[in-house]
């Protein structure tokens, strides 16, 4: 029997920092990836670029996703404890199961994203000519949409269980505390009026219907950007 | 080969709010206690300082404060005709790990069980006739009363300082509190927190409709208070980060900030972290708990002797290590006999999501800062015309705005996109949820056993949950939901939108960590594991707190009635049980 508990503590102690410091672990044990990545290739960092973009586009209103950090995010967090499914029940036997049973894939969340991008692009090519990263926005979003409602086949993967898991992810990145590489310069805050982890309403609560006009802040501070390591 | 350890007097398993409570009565009464935790210590600072605590990527969303499937996890299905699987990250409830348990990470919202809901099976007998009760509903009375329990109910209150408003005082009806409450002897600890702008509109519209609204009690306190202890909580500061998070301003309700700071000096308490209890050790007569055995971080078995073993863990839990142990016999849903493991249930929620034209700020609240309505609760209307057992409450809670979680878009705006982005920025600051929270009745097929397939990280078979929602909670979730909307209608919103609970019941998403029975109480051996004083039939050393002992699951959140039972059972130790140690009630 497998004991894990010297394993666990090791990587909840890893997991207590911020997902930034864990990240040289990974590094050492892949010398090869690029500096800024941690998990993604060339390629799938230009889906992803392209994805996000859609899901949430820069317009009118402000920066989106991909401005706001979101493939940086998402590439750290599938370097990290969540990408490798750390804290998931993982063992066999593997059933479908119902859809009430929940996630009863064996990939991981890191693993998902390689296979689920491969098939997109791979579909692309098929059917369009180009790989995702290269369409035009209307035939991305096209894509997008045939994911989300599952017309899209893939060949490895549930096209609308990728779609919701990446769009999950998405959302994650524009919103968290920008110490996680995502929601860069409050984007996704500022969008929505957020005024980030403040810590004392009790004189402003009562004050019904008025707008708080503080500036953003996060856990950092101010100007968390560069904090980031 | 475990090694055995110097005996204790008292050992209890798990160390959250029960635990807690346990180990600060006993060790008044002199007893040697030891706590065995599967998780850390933790404390207000450093863990939960306001340095790093307001983090809902890390807590709300990776779950840092909640156990991990990895090393424990259930399997569940629907229905005896399945083949349950695997929960493999957490979904529907969140189970913690760590000193303090979830009473770390909740919001605070501590309520009382109606006097009713003790003895719903008498009462819906006498009401409606048996007829009214589905045959495949195992409800039953519990086999103790509201009125015995209040003492508990106002020491639990008043030891986490609860912010409130008596609606009932000694049978005297008081305006602005909860009409409906069971008599109580005093006014709650503290006043009702400061007012959310949607909690005032919520209160308007409910009284538009003939409801009569209350603040909601909070274990979040509206002033700086001093407890039974005389541990110094200080004032909650409208943050916004209580429930997945500790508080960092001693102003939540949890075992750091009302027992631990005179708990930890005393020297007849000891706590051990990283212990993972694997069973309650019984001798030859099979009637009598010599310990427990636990493995610690380093992978070694310990025998840990004890003259009496209290199980504090999870709902979940509790029912777990007694299947484990082979305390009692276990339930089995094709004969109905069997006790370990019946009567697992759960609540069933809704909301109506509301969207006005004023600036909310929905990110300064409370975990418990709410306003509700009662009259749908228990039997506080009459079921007749309806034709279903149960109710729930109705309230606006402004809990926080935490952006991942906590935004709300109205049903036509785009899931994703820049029609997405501009209706976020046009809700978010103006958009708040009213929520309805039912009970659900136990039945014939919802229970809890040892999994024939899936193991832990210690070889031990997971607990096998097999659970779905009936057509009288669907039935009364509808109801409750419609007239949640009629108060969301009287809001005269810009527009709302009702989330119904419908279908099966899913082990994700999120819905709600208020788990109950599987190690339920009663006044019959042959229908309850454990008797009116939380002690199991079967082995009279062994005791079983929590929310597992409740019959059935009632209207409200369960924090305060599982405060009040372990006051009442800590009570039956000091006072019956160590003078004369053996069963306190002969069936």
């Amino acid at each position: 029997m497998p004991f894990k508990s010297e394993r666990r503590a090791f990587l909840k102690a890893a997991t207590l920092a911020p997902a930034a410091v864990a990240l040289p672990v990974r590094f050492a044990n892949n010398p090869a990836t690029p500096a800024t990545h941690g998990y993604f290739s060339g390629d799938e960092t230009r889906f992803m670029d392209a994805a996000v973009s859609r899901l949430i586009p820069a317009d009118e209103l402000g920066p989106g996703a991909k401005e706001a950090g979101v493939t940086f995010f998402i590439d750290r967090q599938l370097a990290g404890p969540y990408g490798r499914a750390e804290t998931w029940y993982m063992q066999g036997p593997w059933q479908k199961g119902t859809e009430q049973q929940g996630y009863q894939l064996k990939l991981t969340p890191a693993e998902l994203y390689r296979a689920a991008i491969a098939d997109i692009d791979a579909y692309c090519r098929k059917n369009l000519g180009k790989p995702f990263a290269e369409l035009d926005g209307a035939a991305q979003g096209k894509v997008l949409k045939g994911l989300e409602s599952d017309d899209v086949k893939l060949e490895r993967v549930k096209a609308k269980q990728f779609f919701d898991m990446l769009w999950e992810n998405t959302r994650q990145g524009f919103f968290a505390d920008p110490m996680y590489g995502g929601n860069r310069g409050f984007a996704g805050w500022k969008l929505i009026g957020f005024p980030g982890p403040r810590y004392n309403y009790v004189a402003e609560i009562d004050q019904y219907g008025k707008r708080y006009t503080q500036p953003p802040v996060g856990i950092l501070g101010r100007d968390p950007a560069r904090r980031i390591v | 080969m475990a090694t055995r350890l110097p005996k204790k007097d008292v050992v209890l398993v798990g160390f959250g709010w029960t635990a807690a409570i346990l180990a600060q009565e006993l060790t008044e009464a002199g007893m040697q206690v030891l706590a065995l935790e599967r998780g850390a210590y933790r404390d207000t600072v450093p863990d939960f300082a306001v340095d790093h605590i307001q983090d809902e990527y890390r807590y709300a969303i990776r779950d840092d404060l909640v156990e991990e499937p990895e090393r424990e996890t259930l399997t569940f299905r629907n229905s005896l005709q399945e083949t349950a699987l695997p929960m493999r990250h957490i979904g529907s409830f969140r189970p913690a790990v760590g000193a303090g348990g979830a009473g770390v990470h909740w919001n605070g919202q501590t309520w009382r069980f109606l006097p009713d809901d003790f003895r719903i099976r008498s009462h819906t007998l006498e009401r409606y006739g048996a007829k009214f009760i589905p045959r495949d509903m195992t409800i039953q009375d519990w086999p103790v009363t509201y009125q015995e329990l209040e003492p508990y109910f106002d020491k639990f209150e008043y030891l986490c300082g609860i912010s409130g408003k008596a609606g009932n005082l000694d049978g005297k009806i008081v305006e602005g509190g909860n009409p409906f409450e069971g008599a109580r002897r005093r006014e709650y600890p503290l006043p009702p927190l400061k007012r959310s702008y949607a909690t005032v509109l919520f209160d308007k519209a409910a009284k538009e409709v003939g409801l009569k609204p209350f603040p909601c009690p909070a274990a979040n306190t509206s002033a700086p208070y001093k407890n039974i202890y005389g541990v110094q909580m200080g004032q909650c500061t409208f943050c916004g980060y209580c429930e997945w998070f500790g508080c960092g301003n001693y102003s939540k309700s949890s075992p750091q900030s009302t027992i631990f700071p005179v708990l930890f000096r005393k020297q007849n308490f000891e706590f051990r972290p990283y212990c993972n209890v694997t069973r309650v050790d019984l001798d030859g007569s099979r009637k009598h708990a010599t310990g427990v055995t636990y493995i610690d971080a380093q992978g070694q078995e310990f025998e840990q002797p004890a003259e009496l073993v209290i199980l504090c863990a999870f709902a979940t839990h509790n029912p777990h290590l007694l299947l484990l142990s082979g305390i009692g016999k276990p339930y089995d849903p094709k004969t109905g006999e069997g006790v370990v493991g019946r009567n697992y249930a759960y609540q069933i929620t809704s909301s109506v999501d509301v969207f006005t034209d004023e600036i909310l700020n929905p990110f300064m609240g409370a975990g418990s800062l709410g306003q509700a309505v009662d009259e749908f609760n228990g039997d506080n209307f009459d079921h007749g015309p309806h034709g279903f057992v149960g109710g729930g409450y109705i309230a606006l809670w402004t809990t926080g705005g935490r952006p991942i979680h906590q935004s709300y878009l109205p049903k036509d705006a785009p899931k994703w996109g820049s029609g997405w982005k501009k209706a976020m920025a046009e809700n978010y600051l103006k958009a708040c949820s009213i929520a309805t929270h039912g009970s659900v009745m136990s039945y014939r097929d919802a229970y809890l056993d040892l999994d024939p397939t899936y193991r832990d990280v210690y070889g031990n078979p997971l607990l096998r949950m097999t659970f779905d929602f009936h057509q009288n909670e669907l039935k009364m979730s509808k109801f409750l939901t419609d007239r949640a909307t009629q108060i969301a209608k009287a809001m005269k919103p810009r527009s709302f939108h009702p989330k119904p609970r419908t279908g099966h019941y899913s082990i994700e998403p999120y819905q709600t960590t208020h788990n109950t029975g599987g190690a339920i109480m009663g006044s019959d051996p042959r229908t309850s594991v454990v008797n009116r004083y939380l002690q199991t039939w079967d082995v009279a050393n062994v005791f079983v707190m929590g929310a597992c002992a409740f019959p059935q699951n009632h209207g409200y959140n369960p924090t305060g009635t599982v405060g009040a039972l372990t006051y009442w059972a800590a009570d039956a130790i000091k006072n019956q049980y160590l003078k004369n140690p053996g069963p306190l009630v002969h069936a």
